[in-house]
């Protein structure tokens, strides 16, 4: 608790002051207390990121986002790169806006009314949120996995076959056949699904319902699986085979993953994003981000100390 | 005191009971240092007083009321002297309604024999002492009720127990009442069924072609026999029906897709109560839209194209019936569409799919079930309505595909039966209740199904 900075207790005590607000106003200001619940309104500035935001080889260009629900800021001003066939790995507390991030890369937020976005997103070179350009298209090369399974209430062949047919990707049966069981396959649950594909999918388990899921996203051959939270309705050994399978993923697919879980992101990601309050505080090599973090808040969220 | 006076009578005593049993639990908590000694809660001892006030009062003067009047009729009648003893029961009932007009002063005493009135005048003392005792007794049990349940009022007793019983028997009650009525009407449409079957074979009532209720009243009156085949009724039931259906089924569903999924939110705040609005008319008033704008521009159009029409139509009302009950279905199934999981849809737009894929492949198989539900409840109306179809309709029973024709439903001709004079032993007043049997066996079909098809599918998604 005493490991903070002087400079920050200094900070933040002085305008925490009681002599300077009355005590009938703030009653529960509590000097010895603030600087560890609030560290962040002293120490961020806006918009500078510390470690290696950038790539020379892009997938995903990101500069100056910002992310508004109705005027709430959300994302305040993050450019980030994301390269090509890397795993990133999005960290940070609750409701510091990564889910909010990782949407705007397919355009998912489009749904939601009082969401605007400003800054440049690109995707190759392309603008995503071009007025012109076809969402249906963006987001078959970018698809996505969510953090609760979500398969359709159809069986487990008709849930994968479902963005196949949506694309057109099969001219026959045995074409559409065969994406189905090369992605259940990618998805590691082929050996399971194998038998019982017209079965309906909501009666699998939550783990091997993630996975359709993950098979499903894949069976549209994108470029990008974006994954928010994808293991956080399962168990532990579910957990480890949805990240033995992003492993092998990554060697095909730029990926990009939200989680809750230190350990998760220590284990699959090759660079490690630091979200604080609606900020991009801190990128680097997910390496060194878990051994020797660059910026203050990065090594407080690590070792624990909020969040 | 009459028994409408009684009621409120209880109503005032318990609220007394309750106030003094409250009082009471909080002397006795005081000493013991607060109500947090007691077994419960002082509203508790309180609301059992009440109870104990209420209760056993209602009952008592509920069973005297339903027996009041039956015991004492028999008192009066055994009193009456043998040479005016009834011989049939029509007999008695006009002996009998002779006998309270006079004692209710609406008939002259010199008109009527002497045993007559010293009847009235024996119903007139029996129901003053009836009405007597049963204020004394009322008050009495309601009083000593009221005061055990305070004397009850202890420490160690738990009051919270015996309230929740009865507060859960309370509920049992009325849910059988509702049970109950509804048998109740069964029971009373069967008999005058059977009635009828009696007078009418079944073969001839199922499968006639010809419905013509016109019978014979007296015996030297030219008339009909009577032809009682349900297949014209039936048929323009159903044609009007399915014409409604046909309606409301697309424009309900549509718009539903419609408010939910493409809408704005202040676009939906103001369509969605002006749909539901729709609802609201009275029967009646589209009643005079069917007949009087309707059903003069179908014929006029059918004229037009060269074709017959006469100027009641099937398609007139079920048109407007069609308009009537697209709220039923737009408003069920946009509260469905909505319970849909949001995962789903983002689910199907991250593939890729656009809007209205994601509507037809994903949240309409997802919300089937309810989407179901809300068309068979709209049908079960469509097939009940009368007055639509009574202005719009008419009246003849036609036995026809054409829906330009005028045609009658089973609703209708059991208005028509049962308006007007009538004897209620013919066959023909009769046939109103084979009909409305027939008409609940269906719609009671029609919500067996419906829940059939909820309870199968309800579990899909989750």
């Amino acid at each position: 608790m005493s490991t903070i900075s002087s400079t920050t207790i200094g900070t933040i005590s002085s305008t925490m002051n009681p002599t300077a607000i009355k005590e009938s106003d703030m009653p529960e200001a509590d000097p010895k207390k603030a600087p560890i619940e609030r560290p962040a309104d002293t120490v961020i500035e806006e918009g500078k990121t510390v470690g290696i935001p950038f790539s020379d080889d892009p997938k995903f260009q990101l500069r100056n986002v910002e992310v508004f629900y109705g005027e709430a800021p959300a994302i305040k001003n993050i450019s980030l790169d994301i390269a090509r066939n890397e795993v990133v790995a999005f960290i940070g507390p609750s409701g510091c806006g990564k889910s909010t991030f990782l949407r705007c890369l397919n355009r998912m937020n489009d749904s939601i009314d009082s969401c605007r976005i400003k800054g440049s997103l690109q995707l190759d070179g392309q603008d995503i949120y071009d007025p012109k350009r076809d969402v249906v298209e963006l987001r078959a090369r970018v698809g996505m996995v969510f953090q609760k399974p979500n398969p359709f209430p159809k069986s487990i062949y008709d849930n994968v076959a479902y963005g196949p047919r949506i694309h057109g990707l099969a001219n026959r049966k045995s074409d559409l056949d065969d994406i189905v069981e090369n992605s259940l396959r990618k998805a590691g649950l082929w050996n399971e699904a194998k038998d019982r594909l017209d079965a309906m999918a909501t009666g699998m388990s939550g783990g091997q319902q993630q996975r359709l899921c993950i098979a499903r996203a894949i069976a549209v051959s994108p470029e990008v699986v974006l994954m928010d939270e994808p293991c956080s309705a399962l168990d532990p050994i579910a957990t480890a085979r949805i990240e033995e399978l992003i492993a092998e993923l990554s060697e095909s697919y730029t990926i990009v993953i939200v989680t809750h879980s230190m350990q998760q992101a220590a284990r699959v990601s090759n660079r490690t994003a630091y979200f604080h309050l609606g900020h991009l505080v801190e990128v680097n090599d997910t390496s060194k981000v878990f051994t020797m973090p660059e910026h203050e808040l990065t090594e407080s969220y690590i070792t624990g100390r909020f969040g | 005191m009459q028994t409408a006076d009684l009621l409120p009578l209880i109503l005032v005593l318990a609220a007394v009971a309750y106030g003094f049993a409250y009082m009471r639990s909080r002397s006795v908590a005081a000493p013991l240092g607060g109500i947090r000694n007691l077994k419960a809660l002082p509203a508790y001892y309180a609301a059992r007083a009440a109870l104990w006030c209420a209760i056993p009062a209602l009952v008592i003067l509920g069973t005297w009321a339903a027996f009041e009047g039956k015991v004492i009729q028999d008192i009066v009648m055994a009193s009456l002297p043998a040479e005016l003893a009834p011989q049939s029961a029509g007999h008695a009932s006009l002996t009998l309604s002779q006998i309270s007009n006079l004692a209710a002063g609406k008939l002259d005493p010199a008109m009527v024999p002497d045993g007559i009135s010293g009847a009235a005048a024996l119903l007139q003392e029996l129901r003053e002492q009836s009405s007597r005792f049963k204020a004394l007794l009322v008050i009495l049990i309601s009083v000593l009720g009221g005061a055990f349940a305070w004397t009850r009022v202890a420490p160690h007793i738990n009051a919270r127990k015996s309230v929740e019983r009865t507060l859960q028997r309370l509920f049992f009650v009325c849910a059988a009442v509702a049970i109950l009525t509804t048998i109740g009407i069964v029971f009373s449409v069967i008999f005058e069924t059977v009635r009828f079957f009696g007078k009418v074979p079944m073969s001839e009532f199922l499968f006639g072609t010809s419905w013509s209720p016109q019978t014979a009243l007296r015996a030297d009156q030219i008339g009909s026999e009577g032809a009682f085949g349900i297949i014209p009724l039936f048929t323009g039931t159903l044609m009007i029906s399915a014409i409604a259906l046909l309606i409301a089924v697309p424009v309900g569903l549509l718009s539903a897709v419609y408010l939910s999924e493409y809408a704005s939110r202040p676009v939906r705040a103001v369509v969605k109560p002006l749909l539901e609005m729709l609802a609201g008319v009275p029967t009646v008033v589209y009643g005079f839209f069917a007949a009087l704008t309707v059903a003069p521009f179908i014929r006029d159009l059918a004229l037009m194209l060269g074709l017959e029409a006469s100027s009641q139509s099937a398609l007139a009302a079920g048109l407007v019936m069609g308009i009537m009950i697209i709220p039923f279905v737009s408003s069920l199934s946009d509260d469905v569409i909505n319970a849909v999981p949001r995962t789903l849809r983002d689910g199907s737009l991250a593939l890729g799919a656009t809007q209205s894929e994601t509507m037809k492949n994903v949240i309409f198989p997802a919300a089937l079930p309810g989407i179901m539900g809300g068309i068979l409840l709209a049908a079960s109306r469509a097939i009940g309505e009368t007055m639509i179809v009574v202005m719009a309709a008419g009246l003849a029973a036609n036995l026809t595909a054409n829906p330009l024709d005028s045609v009658t439903t089973v609703t209708v001709q059991i208005v028509t039966l049962l308006t007007g004079d009538q004897e209620f032993d013919s066959a023909k007043t009769l046939a109103a209740f084979a009909l409305g049997m027939m008409l609940f066996i269906v719609t009671l079909l029609l919500n067996v199904i419906a829940l059939k098809v909820v309870r199968k599918y309800r579990e899909q998604y989750d």
